[in-house]
């Protein structure tokens, strides 16, 4: 684990989010650095998503600063955050269904070749190596979207999440809608991730699943920020009493 | 059928196999139109067969009659592809046309052309502008535009017939021909190859398709889905007025008639094409058979002397079979 002597991917410092006059989160501050997956933990309406939000370019944080890589960036918008490096995996998934499988991993992104049209070729070659490195099992580069299963799908937007994230990739439980199969699959797509040296931050309702996957676990509770632990040095008592307010 | 489905569906599932041979899995739907055209015209074929169906004459005339919707059909592929539908084509026939003419007879020939293109571009922009940035329902927007530019045909010439006598004009858009074909089959072929290639090889294509399959995937994927959504909406204006110029060239007068009874014939066509009413999947080349199917149709149906009445319950029920089949495959 030589993850912490690297320079951080991304450095969050006293974020606050205010929605008139609601307090969606305050003072929130986390690193993540390359090769380190960090878990995002906290019952319903603790502000996990609002965080991805603010990560991913969606909304503005109403104070505090977003550096990547020891530049500090201001995301006006979700394309923004594409280009410094950062890449989602939605929850209910942004892909194209009735489009192929190669398509969607370029959606929005598609190469071109030298007569200005779309390079088939470089999609299907891209997509095949990409898919054969993650071990995503589908039938094919060509295969459409909705003949694929639930993980299968999830395999795909974790795929092309990981051919466009420089530094790093934003789960939103990446496994809430898959059966116990599909789930252990993508955890270990997820876990390879990490030889890549990428950052990765998941959120996720499974404390199982998040101390399987994580280095650190970040506690939220209404908008607060509780605590951030080393997974190999806690457990699930303590994540619990953290996440609950209950001792 | 549902037995391969089954099968198929087991061999993608993720687990235990680590590669899966390419199934080719069949999607009757692509194929309807052409199995379809086929039936139709072997059908017509025997039947008529002592009443001129299969002669060059006839085949030929089913070919230029069909090429003003069959141009508007490339439209609707792109609008219905985004997950809009334009109901107003029929609408903008009629108007370049006249604008058309009226310009051509006043200022000449390119005026008159420009004008007619720019009317149908301009009536698409701004369907356009109310479904991409007002965010109207482009169903009900373009069934006002529909309503509002047919009344602006009518009294655009007070319902009065304008000739169209200009022989380049009516050389190039309809009656004359080049290397001996006519020039409806060159504007037929030359729509269908460019259409193909926009939609199927480039990026505007592949983003009309995503905007219409999931608009949301879309957005987040950097597309600018109200760009998307006024752009085919131009694309089918404007193509609705080359084939405004197309009738008007071919029958040398342009009339508030023209186009009125195209829309119903022109979504069929797109429809049993193989192209999804609701988005993200369609077919330029299904949609030219297609349209030359309800063409044949046509033409085979009066052959056979049916009456008007007859005719289009025949064509009614075919449509309805045509789409049921085609429609099957997206509920599942």
């Amino acid at each position: 684990m030589n993850a912490q002597t690297s320079e951080p991917v991304l450095v969050l410092k006293d974020i606050r989010k205010t929605f008139d006059a609601v307090t969606a989160i305050e003072n929130f501050s986390l690193e993540i650095h390359p090769g380190e997956i960090v878990a995002l933990v906290g019952d319903n309406g603790a502000g996990k998503s609002t965080l991805i939000k603010i990560i991913s370019g969606v909304y503005a944080p109403s104070s505090g600063s977003i550096t990547i890589e020891g530049e500090t960036v201001s995301m006006a918008s979700a394309s923004m955050a594409r280009a410094h490096g950062i890449e989602v995996v939605y929850q209910d998934l942004a892909l194209a269904d009735q489009q192929t499988v190669y398509m969607n991993m370029f959606l929005g992104r598609e190469p071109l070749n030298r007569f200005g049209l779309l390079d088939r070729r470089l999609m299907i070659s891209e997509t095949e190596k990409l898919v054969k490195e993650l071990d995503v099992r589908i039938p094919s580069a060509h295969a459409t979207i909705r003949d694929l299963s639930g993980g299968q799908r999830q395999g795909v937007a974790i795929a092309r999440a990981t051919r466009w994230a420089k530094k790093l990739i934003l789960l939103d439980e990446p496994t809430a809608a898959l059966g116990v199969a599909e789930t252990a699959k993508v955890e270990t797509i997820v876990q390879s991730l990490k030889s890549r040296n990428i950052g990765v931050l998941i959120i996720s309702h499974s404390l199982d699943q998040v101390f399987k996957l994580s280095d650190r676990i970040c506690v939220l509770r209404r908008g607060k920020q509780i605590g951030i632990r080393k997974t190999a040095e806690t457990d699930k008592n303590e994540i619990v009493s953290m996440i609950t307010g209950v001792n | 059928m549902s037995q391969s489905k089954q099968t198929a569906k087991q061999t993608a599932s993720l687990l235990p196999q680590p590669t899966v041979p390419l199934l080719k899995r069949i999607h009757l739907q692509q194929y309807v139109v052409y199995l379809g055209f086929l039936a139709i015209f072997l059908f017509f074929a025997i039947v008529l067969k002592d009443s001129g169906f299969l002669t060059v004459r006839n085949l030929s005339n089913i070919v230029l009659q069909t090429a003003p919707a069959t141009i508007m059909a490339i439209g609707l592929v792109f609008v219905l592809s985004a997950g809009e539908i334009d109901l107003s084509i029929g609408s903008i026939v009629a108007v370049s046309a006249l604008a058309a003419a009226v310009t051509l007879n006043a200022y000449g020939l390119v005026a008159g052309v420009v004008v007619g293109l720019g009317a149908g571009l301009l009536i698409g922009f701004i369907n356009g502008v109310l479904v991409a940035y007002v965010r109207l329902p482009s169903f009900l927007v373009t069934l006002a535009t529909m309503g509002l530019f047919a009344g602006v045909a009518r009294s655009l010439t007070d319902l009065r017939s304008i000739p169209v006598t200009d022989a380049a004009f009516t050389g190039f858009f309809g009656s004359g021909s080049l290397l001996g074909i006519p020039s409806l089959v060159w504007w037929t072929v030359a729509a269908v190859i460019i259409g193909h290639i926009v939609y199927r090889e480039t990026r505007f294509g592949a983003h009309v398709l995503a905007t219409g399959d999931n608009g949301r995937a879309a957005s987040v994927s950097g597309i600018s889905v109200p760009r998307i959504r006024l752009a085919v909406l131009m694309t089918s204006g404007g193509l609705a007025a080359l084939a405004g110029l197309l009738y008007a060239g071919r029958l040398q007068a342009a009339k508030y008639t023209l186009g009125e009874s195209d829309l119903m014939t022109v979504i069929a066509a797109v429809i049993v094409g193989g192209t999804l009413l609701n988005g993200g999947k369609g077919s330029i080349v299904g949609a030219l058979v297609g349209s030359l199917m309800m063409g044949m149709l046509n033409n085979g149906l009066i052959l056979m002397g049916l009456s008007v009445s007859d005719q289009m319950i025949v064509r009614g029920l075919i449509i309805l079979a045509a789409v049921a089949v085609s429609l099957r495959e997206k509920v599942r």
